[in-house]
């Protein structure tokens, strides 16, 4: 008969109708899925009762292979085995050829956008072997709980962009599940200990794994958290606690740095090993075999490997340092620290840790599997199974939404952190008479100027039909969905045409420059801001240029003499030069005087086209 | 008239309670339907009516209304493993038939 579970009261399914669900995440070197079993969240293991996946998928003819089999075949196949493939995820080519460097894969540029990876399997792309993973990880989950998945939430880094997002989403959708939501890793660490049902306040995230460190500061408002601000580095983990301790050990054993590669992989083991083995004991033995079979045997006390390993930790306050000052909070307003990834299993990382943000580190989840435990509740409530929906876990977008206009100004739509999903939209009009079409440039970021902020999509508004600058009515709407997805909508209200777009994923930038951008919009406020007047001012001057020379082709030999005529023209001319290389308030000052001087032509023909709408009307006609 | 708990079923389910930090204990019974007639309800239990008959075994209360009595009586609430998939089992000696997965059945 079926296994059941414990339910909350009242919330018992009706048999074959029960809602399953689980939690991802989907990690650069290793995955996990949770589930919550009668109201308790566990993450699930295979066969062989490992709860890590490898994220790690082998192409062979005719098969795929995901996980540890995979990773084996890292070594001897590696053009066909594919690692690290979040790095890649959402990316265009373009951002490859930054990262192809280290990558041993051939990249085919079919479709530029998205990047495949050759393989003898056929051309994959990063998407694709996502899918891989998740296909997995949703299969171990069906099995341990007997029953299909109503959904599933995925963990991404809080750092991902709109395209990082997306390409997530696909990989889910490719392979045939329902996403129910992505979640920020940081959000969900948050969640897995209970800080969403605490009271308000700023919390730190801080997640040093493998090869990468991150910090994140979450601030908890009204159930709903904010990520306030992110840092870290992408070079920096456990594995070079490791190489420390390797390269302590070829210093007291007297190895040679150039010795062979399989000798320095058995150090990295034992060195791991020693560091584990630290985390309880005081003192550890450490036996290395050397290259012609000797061995060296030593021990490595506590405050040796503290001597070693503290420039290392040190190294990853930096990055909590600036979190902080992006945030514009101090170490005192961080209530609690929740520590994520293996690498804070070391206590000399929780010490000191701990004294930076002067509290107490969380660390009673198991800090590899406290993601997908957060994710996982989430989840569960998402497909309903919570009593009285007692958590409705909102996300808000990371950085602002919005759209070019005149003078490669950015207008903001829906400002950062803005709870999602939602949806605004503003009223645009056309520049220039008779104008018929309007281009929809989509941008990401803080900045005043287009040139500074990340170009998501571009499309064209198409049959407007003809009228006068400034008549058209279009209205651009920005809608994010649960995901933090964009779709873009433009809409000419007259006609009713319509054009829309949603962000695919073909753009990106490197982790650090979407770190940065929030940072420069700080570091560049004042200077920004002179650019947007600077540029408002030279729209104006453009303006003013473009309907003088209109109306001097329109009626100006019939208006004036040809001295008035070159007063005219020099006036416009001088706008012209300064328009070039003047500054906001010289443009401003050619203006004014430019109205000025022909304030007399202005005048002239108003009157005129006054007389002529007057002119075979009597005085009666217009009372 | 009884219904028992296994050792496992009742550490389960005593962690279950300690993770949601309240809970009388839980609460087992029938309701009809399903594509067998009856389905089981295994819930965890806030507070108890009047009418329930309350088992007490290994630390753990099971609260039962008498309507699903009827259907329960000599039930054995066990935990078990079967591959990947754990959970609890109802072995209730009533049972005639049940539809092929078990989650439904007549007495």
């Amino acid at each position: 008969m079926a296994l059941l579970q414990l339910s909350e009261p009242g919330q018992s399914t009706v048999p074959h109708q029960h809602r399953l669900a689980a939690g991802i995440d989907l990690g650069t070197t290793n995955s996990l899925v949770a589930t919550v079993r009668s109201g308790k969240a566990v993450t699930l293991t295979d066969d062989d009762g490992e709860h890590i996946l490898p994220s790690v998928v082998h192409y062979r003819e005719g098969g795929v292979e995901v996980g540890r089999k995979a990773k084996e075949g890292a070594a001897s196949d590696p053009l066909n085995t594919v690692v690290s493939v979040k790095r890649l995820i959402g990316r265009g080519l373009s951002d490859l050829k930054t990262l192809a460097g280290r990558l041993p894969y051939e990249f085919h540029d079919v479709d530029a956008a998205v990047p495949r990876i050759h393989t003898v399997a056929g051309d994959v792309s990063p998407v694709e072997v996502s899918s891989e993973i998740l296909k997995k990880l949703v299969k171990r989950a069906e099995e341990s709980l007997g029953g299909q998945l109503e959904g599933i939430v995925i963990t991404v880094p809080a750092y991902f962009d709109d395209a990082q997002r997306q390409a997530t989403k696909d990989a889910a959708t490719i392979a045939g599940f329902k996403v129910l939501r992505l979640l920020n890793e940081p959000t969900a660490a948050a969640v897995a200990y209970g800080l969403d049902s605490g009271s308000d306040g700023v919390h730190a995230i801080y997640d040093l794994g493998g090869g990468t460190f991150d910090i994140s500061i979450l601030r908890l408002n009204r159930g709903v958290f904010e990520v306030l601000s992110t840092g870290g580095d992408s070079a920096l983990g456990g594995d070079d606690f490791d190489r420390l301790i390797a390269e302590w050990i070829m210093q007291q054993a007297g190895i040679r740095e150039d010795t062979d590669h399989s000798t320095l992989r058995h150090l990295m083991q034992i060195a791991c090993k020693a560091k584990e083995a630290l985390t309880d004991a005081e003192v550890t033995k450490i036996e290395a075999t050397l290259p012609g079979g000797s061995s060296w045997q030593g021990e490595l006390n506590r405050e040796q490997f503290h001597q070693l390993v503290d420039p290392l930790i040190r190294k990853t306050l930096g990055p909590c340092r600036r979190a902080l000052r992006d945030a514009g909070l101090s170490a005192e307003d961080i209530e609690d620290v929740v520590m994520v990834g293996g690498s804070t299993r070391v206590p000399r990382v929780r010490e000191l840790v701990g004294e930076f943000f002067r509290t107490e580190p969380l660390v009673s989840i198991d800090p590899d599997r406290v993601v997908a435990i957060g994710a996982a509740i989430q989840a569960d409530v998402l497909v309903g199974n919570k009593s009285d929906n007692e958590m409705l876990l909102l996300d808000v977008n990371p950085l602002s939404l919005g759209i070019e206009t005149m003078g490669g100004l950015v207008e903001k739509i829906i400002p950062r952190n803005t709870t999602i999903p939602v949806a605004r939209g503003q009223e645009f009009t056309t520049f220039k008479d008779g104008q018929t079409a309007m281009a929809v440039h989509v941008l990401q970021g803080e900045r005043e100027l287009v040139s500074d902020n990340r170009s998501l999509a571009r499309f064209e508004l198409r049959g407007i039909p003809p009228m006068v600058a400034g008549a058209a009515r279009i209205r651009v709407t920005f809608s994010v969905d649960a995901d933090g997805l964009l779709s873009v909508e433009a809409e000419e209200q007259s006609s009713g045409v319509k054009a829309s777009v949603e962000v695919k994923p073909s753009y990106g930038l490197t982790d650090s420059e979407v770190e940065s951008m929030l940072r420069d919009s700080i570091d560049h406020a004042r200077e920004d801001m002179e650019a947007r007047a600077l540029r408002e001012q030279q729209v104006e001057a453009e303006r003013v240029i473009e309907a003088l020379t209109a109306a001097l082709a329109d009626d100006g030999d019939e208006l004036l003499d040809d001295s008035e005529r070159n007063t005219v023209e020099a006036a416009l001319g001088e706008l012209a030069g300064v328009l070039e290389n003047g500054d906001q308030s010289q443009i401003k000052a050619a203006i004014e005087s430019l109205e000025k001087r022909c304030e007399f032509y202005v005048e002239r023909r108003m009157n005129s086209s006054v007389r002529k709408a007057m002119s075979g009307h009597s005085i009666e006609d217009f009372e | 008239m009884t219904i028992t708990l296994t050792e496992a079923a009742a550490s389960h389910v005593r962690n279950y309670l300690e993770n949601r930090g309240s809970g009388l204990g839980i609460r087992l019974g029938v309701r009809t339907s399903g594509c067998s007639g009856m389905a089981y309800v295994l819930e965890f239990a806030d507070e108890s009516e009047a009418d329930d008959k309350i088992f007490e075994q290994h630390g753990v209360k099971v609260l039962v209304d008498p309507k699903s009595l009827l259907y329960l009586d000599g039930t054995e609430l066990d935990y078990t493993r079967e591959g990947l998939n754990e959970g609890f089992k109802f072995n209730n000696p009533n049972v005639k038939d049940s539809c092929g997965c078990g989650e439904s059945f007549n007495v």
